[in-house]
């Protein structure tokens, strides 16, 4: 089954953040196939390289970065819920003349038509949110 | 590119929180992909398609007239729940006439909102293949 998945809640804020990671990852162990996934709403935070949680807690961001690169995982951040949340790469910092640039390894930014061609390439598309 | 049935269904207030304001733009998105589009309003999702929406007062833009812009889209069918609009003591006159032009229909303008009952709405959702709640 080829799957994408759509992440609409932040990490720590809201669980489906951490369900979408733990489906995401049991699909793949199962032999599924994940065509994207794609971040929207607060879920654009999870792609933030710049979060640090407590040392004993849980490392969301990484998480998905580590699956991304173990599995050439194809994750999605919409660019204009990542703007108006405050999420930049390098080449639209510098477009924006700010100084700093935030995301984690792994993720690329860009339009919701990566979305709607997920719902048409896939078998599946599973929205996690509230 | 192949063409799917999309539904996109609204759940909340337009208000409050993002997610219609955000949902409305993934709707617009979708237009651009020609695949068949519907969009259903359940629960507090009825309150997006209100008359006389002012928002002013909480700071957020009010979107509601971008709804009437669907049908430039082929974005026609409107699927509202009847009991949600009950429920909340609102009826189809309480919503914005939101239309289309049929260009098999000589472009006559037709209703995008369709009033439907829950056995209804779940009978229309097992007809998608695509999806998308907010």
């Amino acid at each position: 089954m080829k799957y994408t998945i759509l992440v609409n809640e932040g990490p720590y804020q809201h669980q489906s953040a951490d369900t979408a990671l733990q489906f995401t990852r049991a699909a793949l162990e199962k032999g599924h196939e994940i065509f994207r996934v794609f971040f929207y709403h607060d879920g654009v935070n999870n792609g933030t390289r710049l979060s640090v949680p407590p040392a004993d807690d849980r490392l969301i961001q990484k998480s998905w970065s580590e699956l991304a690169e173990k599995h050439g995982l194809d994750l999605v951040i919409c660019i204009a819920a990542a703007q108006r949340r405050g999420l930049m790469d390098a080449d639209e910092a510098k477009r924006q003349g700010l100084d700093a640039n935030n995301i984690a390894p792994g993720f690329r930014i860009s339009g919701l038509g990566q979305l709607v061609e997920g719902g048409i390439q896939s078998d599946r598309l599973v929205v996690f949110g509230d | 590119m192949s063409t799917k049935n999309f539904l996109f269904v609204n759940r909340k207030t337009p208000y409050g929180t993002v997610y219609a304001l955000e949902a409305l733009e993934v709707v617009l998105i979708s237009a651009a992909f020609e695949q068949n589009v519907s969009l259903a309003f359940i629960d507090d999702g009825v309150y997006q398609i209100t008359k006389g929406q002012n928002s002013k007062e909480t700071g957020m833009k009010n979107f509601s007239p971008t709804f009437r812009a669907l049908g430039d889209y082929d974005i026609t069918k409107l699927y509202v729940s009847t009991e949600s609009l009950a429920e909340r003591g609102l009826t189809v006159d309480d919503l914005m006439e939101l239309t289309y032009e049929d260009a098999d229909d000589d472009y006559a303008e037709k209703p995008s909102i369709i009033l439907v009952n829950r056995e209804e709405m779940a009978a229309m959702m097992a007809e998608q293949e695509v999806i998308l709640s907010f």
